[in-house]
């Protein structure tokens, strides 16, 4: 039987059907649907892990053990993970894993498009890189298979396009579920230098015996055509080159670490002029260019962004390879640009009211990843940076002892999710050496902005069971912080108050600002009304952002299906023109 | 030979572009379509600009639709059609739904919503189907149907039987909303009969 699947939820499929045992991750676009698909099977132990790195070192734990394991994040996941990934190839594994990691060139919803292929090379692990749903599922289910046969952990290396897009996949059976036995072997899993260096010889040795298995495997393969034109590809890119050039030779790689060398000499003596086609950066380039190989690569297709069959068509064009399409007229010239529809924070949502008062009192704000990073933009502007997981509560730190100018100016912002993924240990240092920095944790008691997924503090887990809800307060109290304040954000006063009472007090202080994301518990109250007479079209309303509000003909105008009666803009209109219910308390 | 068509969807996060993409997916998949499916979400919730590009034919290879390859568009909002155009083909066609809805640059004050973008998209030439497919949808006793009056005008466009379509809705669409869709589909099938414009 066929089904439409993306390709996350085809990984899970294969996971299902090919014996995982244990399932381990953290959420992160595009990589969430695979994880969450999983839980919804039955007989697959499944975890939402509070990091990568322990995602990751829960599933080495399994595998080790007998146990086939996935673990899944996106591409700057495994940054978080890469300590125990760097040393999990010298150990091997002994039930299969499959690390997936899902990158995303063009940046749709991440800070940045790094190139997870050189992991594997830099880890030495085995990598498999899918180019539709259905590969995806089998890749799934090879990788576990060469993971045990080879004693190495498998990348599954995705990319936005892959993981998202839907392709037809035929559903297999189920195999059984087996644990392989576990026995006691300090020279392969304890690594001390002694043995660690026994495990490096052995590296090299699996490797060499993988590179050989690379030459053969039905996953490298040659799509036979014209002997003009060959093109080298793996991924997403050979669908596009399928299309674009249909009559080309095309050497599709399946396995990308370690190489088919000899195939990629076997196949470039068979072409008259050789392409490698690959987003991102040019990593199948460099190690065909070490043989010695002629291929023309990142001189005519860019390092940036994603690649579509338009922007192939033009480098081809561009190569004589494709004679120049006709050009068509473009149905929207002369037409008025369409202005930006940037995603915003939800009308409702608590975290307007902590960038709104961060704005007014004109602070310094370091920030990190999650919904909050929308508060950056205009008119909000509540944040000046957003680096990574955790980062803010360190740079805010870094600039507390830094800079005087900035110091009782600054503060960090950071979600409850992120602050269990990465915040700890940035506040555990402030208290350490003796931070005066303000962290502010908002707290919207979910991981918004990748779906809403359970962590530690929100009372279940990732299988839907209750769990042990920890207590943000107490957290940050048993680090050291003597000054935790929980507060409303929707209370705007007693919000300000606190924020400015806080930044000139000495010593790390905590401002915990709890209200559940406004997706997650919508409590839709009676919409906010104007007031024509007293609303003077001051436009402060607008200041907040919110996709509800707006002004015609000089007045204020609340949508009133939009709006969900937060009444955050009663609270900042000053002429008294915004009307709703009361402040809740 | 079943005819290649691409079709893309575009509109604003909570207008229920995801949902018709998968009835069009499950109609197609029943006339034996290959199908891809491409769609960018997370950020849907927020009131972001979104598209879901789904791809028909024999065989198909990229998930995406280039610039210049869409044989229809289906948009769900008249500034998201405007975005979005320079992806019909020459030939294809624009169904758009007359509905607006302001992005925050644009009540915020910093930006302007343009004028008139139906009739200026009619002015180039190009095929334009219009609907008012929330009208019509509250008229059928749902709004949140207007993402499937849509789909009934694209439904005509389509080398699809209505019967499979129907099937598609029910297979697709919770058994409590399907009377209300199975009208709303009606009404934009019916339209779709007619060339509204241009």
């Amino acid at each position: 039987m066929k089904e439409l699947l993306s390709g996350n939820v085809a990984i899970a499929r294969g996971a299902f059907e090919n014996g995982v045992i244990l399932a381990a991750g953290y959420p992160g676009t595009p990589s969430t649907e695979i994880l969450e698909t999983l839980s919804r099977y039955k007989g697959i132990y499944s975890e939402w892990a509070p990091n990568e790195k322990v995602a990751l070192e829960v599933g080495i734990g399994a595998a080790m053990a007998g146990a086939r394991t996935i673990v899944t994040m996106k591409h700057v996941g495994v940054n978080v993970a890469a300590d125990p990934l760097l040393s999990l190839a010298y150990t091997g594994v002994n039930g299969g894993l499959v690390l997936v990691s899902a990158d995303d060139p063009g940046m749709h919803s991440s800070q940045n498009e790094q190139d997870n292929r050189y992991y594997a090379k830099f880890a030495k692990l085995a990598m498999l890189e899918p180019s539709n749903s259905q590969e995806a599922k089998d890749m799934m289910g090879l990788g576990l298979a060469i993971s045990e046969q080879f004693d190495i952990p498998v990348m599954l290396r995705t990319t936005t396009r892959v993981a998202h897009s839907q392709s037809m996949v035929e559903l297999g059976e189920p195999v059984a579920r087996e644990i392989k036995p576990y026995s006691k072997d300090v020279k392969k899993n304890l690594m001390v230098p002694a043995f660690g260096r026994l495990r490096r010889i052995s590296l090299a040795e699996r490797t060499a015996k993988l590179a050989e298995y690379s030459e053969n495997t039905p996953l490298n393969f040659i799509v036979p055509g014209n002997d003009k034109v060959g093109v080298i590809t793996s991924g997403i890119s050979f669908q596009l080159v399928r299309e674009v050039l249909p009559d080309a030779s095309v050497l599709k790689l399946g396995m990308t670490n370690p190489l088919p060398l000899e195939l990629i000499k076997k196949f470039a003596a068979q072409v008259k002029t050789l392409f490698v086609v690959e987003e991102l950066e040019p990593f199948l380039e460099e190690q065909i260019r070490m043989l010695g190989i002629q291929v023309t690569g990142k001189e005519l297709f860019p390092y940036t962004g994603e690649y579509n069959q338009g922007l192939l068509r033009r480098c081809f064009g561009e190569a004589g390879v494709l004679s120049a399409s006709p050009q068509v007229e473009d149905p929207a010239a002369g037409l008025p640009q369409a202005p930006p529809r940037p995603p915003v924070l939800c009308a409702g949502c608590p975290h307007r009211a902590v960038f709104y008062t961060l704005r007014r009192l004109k602070l310094t704000v370091t920030g990190d990843i999650g919904c909050y990073t929308l508060g950056g933009l205009p008119p909000l502007e509540g944040i000046d940076s957003c680096v990574c997981m955790g980062a803010s509560i360190g740079m805010a730190h870094g600039i507390d002892k830094a800079v005087p100018d900035l110091k009782g100016r600054t503060v960090a912002v950071i979600g409850d999710s992120t602050f269990l993924h990465s915040g700890i240990t940035g506040l555990l240092n402030a208290v350490y050496n003796n931070s005066d920095s303000t962290i502010i944790i908002l707290d919207n008691r979910t991981t918004a902005m990748t779906g809403h997924q359970d962590h530690p503090a929100t009372g279940r887990n990732l299988m839907g069971q209750a769990a042990p809800e920890v207590d943000i307060t107490m957290l940050c109290r048993s680090l050291g912080v003597k000054r935790v304040e929980v507060v409303d954000p929707m209370d705007l006063s007693r919000l300000q108050e606190v924020i400015k009472s806080e930044i000139i007090t000495p010593g790390p202080s905590v401002i915990i600002a709890r209200r559940p994301c406004a997706l997650l518990k919508r409590e839709i109250k009676p919409a906010v009304t104007v007031d024509q007479e007293k609303c003077t079209g001051c436009k402060t309303c607008l200041k907040l952002s919110c996709p509800a509000i707006s002004i015609v003909e000089n007045k204020a105008l609340v949508t009133a299906d939009a709006c969900v009666g937060c009444n955050l803009c009663v609270q900042v209109c000053k002429t008294g023109a915004m009307q709703g219910g009361q402040v809740d308390a | 030979m079943l005819k290649p068509v691409d079709v893309l969807m575009v509109g604003v996060g909570g207008q229920g572009t995801i949902l018709a993409s998968k009835v069009l997916a499950a109609a197609a998949q029943a006339v034996g379509y290959d199908i891809k499916v491409s769609e960018i979400h997370g950020m849907a919730q927020r009131g972001g600009s979104v598209v879901t590009q789904v791809r028909l034919g024999e065989r198909v290879y990229s998930p995406l639709i280039s610039e210049g390859e869409a044989d229809v568009i289906l948009a769900f909002e008249e500034l998201e059609a405007l975005r979005w155009l320079s992806y019909l083909k020459p030939g294809g066609t624009l169904i758009i739904n007359n509905q607006q809805i302001y992005p925050v640059p644009v009540l915020a004050g910093v930006a302007e919503y343009p004028q008139n973008i139906i009739a200026q998209i009619q002015s180039r030439g190009v095929n334009v189907q219009v609907l008012k497919a929330l009208e019509q949808a509250i008229s059928c006793g749902n709004a949140k149907a207007a993402n499937v009056v849509l789909l009934g005008a694209l439904a005509q466009k389509l080398p699809i039987e209505e019967k499979i379509w129907r099937d598609a809705l029910a297979a697709t669409i919770p058994p409590r909303l399907l009377e209300v869709n199975n009208t709303a589909f009606t009404a934009g099938f019916t339209v779709g009969t007619v060339s509204v414009g241009c």
